[in-house]
């Protein structure tokens, strides 16, 4: 486990500071688009380390605070249904719907269960208590935990298990990128790629960022090394006026991915047309859900009729709406930051979360509430 | 007690009964006093203990056993803490549910600078637990009262039906006497020097990786120990000690809030300075945690006038608790982090979390990074933290 001390060394982290201080000569403004990143700059001050070299904008890319509260609606809906286990991971079980939360259900009596890998639903599954009961689990995550979610499926035909069930809510990671770019409206040089997404997918699905976009991409891991290495790649890319996808992270990341890994995908999902993100709105063709031949696998079709009146309420906007304050939708555009938020720190504190971007551990305003710098 | 007819604790056990008295004389007593070679297979407490009835401890002092209190003869200055354990899983790596709670309430006397004396010792027992774990568990409660010489004199076992308690709960309060007064958060001026006596987290990372659903197999074993011997070693050894406390739930951040708060001086720590496991940090990285915010269960931390710096220092790492113990900051005046400690981070310079806002905060933690960026130390919070304690 001492082996990601070597990708935090103080003197290799001052040299690339120095190297990224003078090679970049007017201030660069770089979207991580992945959670996991946000957090890293935080926890180790990059920000504050490089200030008036970097402004790093914090995107789309952690899966929970991207949910939009109607889909969170529909599992608590799920959730009371006689004989259902909910299974969630921890983080979105905090995270609030229109009025509840999975985890304020449970405390109602609820059965959700809290899992720490989709493994996890197999052992509730074959619980010998649990042979008359439906467990359906709310699977979320982008391009890196979809192969898991599918491996779960295989898993589950392969061991001819009847009682499991699939709330879909994978997304994927280039549809928003897309969306703010296509908006015009950004201050956005470039972007540091998702490291865990890219394994998965490889460097092919941010082809358009330079083609179409003419902005910076590179895909880098999470440790400090990495992502500066990251960002004086796009500086660097920024000065000689070349975009293009470049990877920082050659030690986990190979340009085509994991073909196994999406060919597993690809077997058990289709891309929806369109699904709807917190603070975008609709994005066409940027979720995923089961093939038509799983479907007696899919939560939303085994469940319709009980999520058809909760669905024309969201569509006729009584519920699902989110709180107008909070300016999480603006925060994933890059648009602002969580302490231009005016609850952050006061009113939506991790203890008392008003937005996604809050609860869960990955989101922008939980890592600046956690490591606020001096 | 009869191990083939009860290998599970019943509720009769409870009850107040034959049943009850089997409990406690096999178990309990025979576990803590060892008067039938400790090997919890004791028929009947009766006749036990109307042959004798009292239990001597390490010092010689005889304490009468199984009436309805303890009669003690009491030193002039005491000190007196409870403390409940509800950790899950029960035994892990360097301890169990039942050393945790000698040693915590152990701890919590020494850090007032009390020598712990007494102890009383309730337990609530799940209807179904295991009297193999029951007798481990006690002999846990034992082995680590011996180690300071404190002795249980006191006690309740109740028995609640399947499903009303996880396993087991331990409950123990301790008396100690007061042998170096005056210890007090209030103490703490700027100036004062932070030493912690060890690594950080182990106990947290150490419960947590062994969690169901997480099970991951890493080398971390926890910091559980009782300190009286160390923390008596310091102030015996003629140092100004300002406060002294014992991490546990919350860990160093924890304290060091709380210490901050109270003495209303903010504290500068910085965190290559700060002794932390490899194991412990790999295991945090895995997961987002900060070592610094995961529990201990035998780390002190110090806060000692400048000039006894030193000393202390030196005292801690020649006891065997201790080897690991640094000097990780020092208390401060309000903003003035750095002005105190050489080569301190620089201040004001952040865009988020609304550094000015922040500079108003009075009692803060402030942790200088590895790469000297100053960020706040803040209590652990927002997250599903398991019971550790
Ligand atoms: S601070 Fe809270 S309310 Fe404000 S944007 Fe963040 S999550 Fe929303």
């Amino acid at each position: 486990m001492e082996l990601y001390s070597d990708f935090k060394r103080k003197d290799d982290i001052s040299r690339l500071a120095s190297i990224i201080g003078s090679e970049v000569k007017k201030p660069v403004n770089i979207m991580e688009i992945c959670g996991g990143h946000t957090h890293s700059i935080m926890k180790y001050g990059l920000n504050t380390l490089l200030k008036d070299k970097i402004n790093f904008l914090h995107g789309p890319g952690c899966p929970v605070c991207v949910m939009p509260l109607k889909r969170i609606d529909e599992a608590i809906e799920i959730a009371d249904s006689p004989g259902v286990i909910l299974a969630a991971y921890g983080d979105m079980m905090r995270v609030p719907g229109t009025d509840s939360s999975l985890i304020k259900e449970r405390a109602k009596g609820k059965d959700v269960r809290m899992i720490y890998s989709p493994l996890d639903i197999i052992k509730i599954a074959e619980d010998k208590n649990n042979k008359d009961k439906k467990i359906v689990f709310f699977a979320i995550g982008f391009e890196t935990t979809t192969p898991m979610t599918a491996a779960l499926l295989e898993e589950v035909i392969a061991r001819r298990i009847n009682n499991v069930l699939f709330h879909v809510n994978h997304v994927l990671v280039p549809p928003p990128i897309n969306a703010i770019l296509d908006s015009g409206d950004n201050l956005i040089d470039g972007f540091i790629c998702p490291g865990h997404v890219s394994v998965m997918t490889g460097s092919g699905i941010y082809a358009d960022i330079p083609l179409k976009y003419k902005k910076a991409a590179v895909i880098a891991g999470f440790e400090p090394y990495d992502i500066l290495s990251g960002a004086l790649l796009i500086a660097r890319q920024i000065n000689e006026g070349r975009p293009a996808v470049e990877i920082a992270y050659k030690r986990a990341v190979k340009e085509g991915g994991n073909k196994k890994a999406q060919t597993l995908v690809d077997k058990y999902f289709t891309i929806r047309d369109e699904f709807e993100w917190r603070g975008f709105g609709n994005i066409p063709k940027s979720g995923l859900k089961l093939r038509d031949e799983f479907k007696n696998f899919d939560a939303e079709y085994v469940f319709k009729d009980k999520l058809k009146e909760l669905r024309l309420k969201s569509e006729s906007g009584q519920r699902g709406k989110e709180n107008a304050a909070c300016k999480c939708g603006e925060i994933l555009k890059g648009k602002c930051k969580p302490d231009d938020c005016p609850l952050f720190g006061k009113a939506c504190n991790p203890e008392n979360p008003v937005g996604a971007c809050m609860v869960s551990f990955e989101g922008a305003c939980a890592a600046y509430y956690k490591y606020r710098n001096f | 007690m009869n191990k083939k007819k009860y290998e599970r604790i019943l509720l009769s056990h409870g009850g107040g009964g034959k049943e009850t008295s089997e409990l406690i004389g096999g178990i309990i007593f025979n576990g803590l006093y060892g008067r039938n070679g400790g090997s919890g297979d004791l028929h009947g407490l009766h006749n036990r203990h109307n042959d004798s009835g009292f239990a001597v401890n390490t010092s010689g002092q005889k304490i009468k056993l199984l009436d309805d209190a303890a009669v003690l003869k009491s030193p002039q200055n005491i000190a007196f803490t409870t403390d409940s354990f509800t950790v899950s899983p029960i035994f892990f790596k360097g301890g169990d549910i039942g050393k945790l709670s000698v040693a915590g309430t152990v701890n919590d006397l020494s850090v007032m600078g009390a020598k712990p004396l007494f102890l009383s010792l309730g337990l609530i027992i799940e209807e179904g637990f295991s009297s193999e774990d029951l007798i481990k568990i006690i002999k846990g409660i034992s082995q680590e009262a011996d180690k300071t010489g404190v002795m249980v004199v006191t006690g309740d076992t109740k028995v609640v039906p399947a499903g009303k308690a996880d396993g087991i709960f331990i409950n123990t309060s301790g008396i100690g006497e007061v042998l170096y007064d005056g210890l007090s958060v209030y103490n703490i001026t700027p100036g004062d020097i932070i030493i912690v006596s060890g690594n950080v987290g182990d106990h947290g990372a150490a419960v947590m990786s062994q969690r169901e659903g997480m099970e991951m197999d890493v080398e971390i074993e926890s910091d559980c120990a009782s300190l009286w011997d160390m923390i008596n070693a310091v102030l015996g050894g003629g140092i100004t000690v300002s406060a002294i406390r014992d991490a546990t739930r919350g860990g160093l951040a924890a304290v060091l809030n709380e210490w901050a708060m109270a003495a209303g001086v903010d504290i500068y720590v910085e965190e290559d300075k700060i002794p932390v496991n490899g194991s412990v940090r790999g295991f945090c990285e895995l997961l987002g945690f900060e070592p610094y915010q995961l529990a201990c269960e035998g780390r002190a931390v110090f806060a000692v006038k400048p000039e006894f710096a030193e000393k202390a220092l030196n005292i801690l790492k020649s006891h065997p608790l201790g080897k690991n113990a640094r000097i990780i900051g020092t208390a401060c005046g309000n903003n003035n982090f750095g002005a105190e400690t050489e080569g301190a981070g620089q201040a004001g310079g952040g865009r988020n979390g609304n550094g000015q806002e922040l500079k108003k905060l009075k009692g803060k933690v402030i942790l200088k990074g590895i790469y000297g960026v100053n960020r706040l130390l803040d209590y652990p919070s927002g997250e599903l933290l398991p019971r550790i304690c």
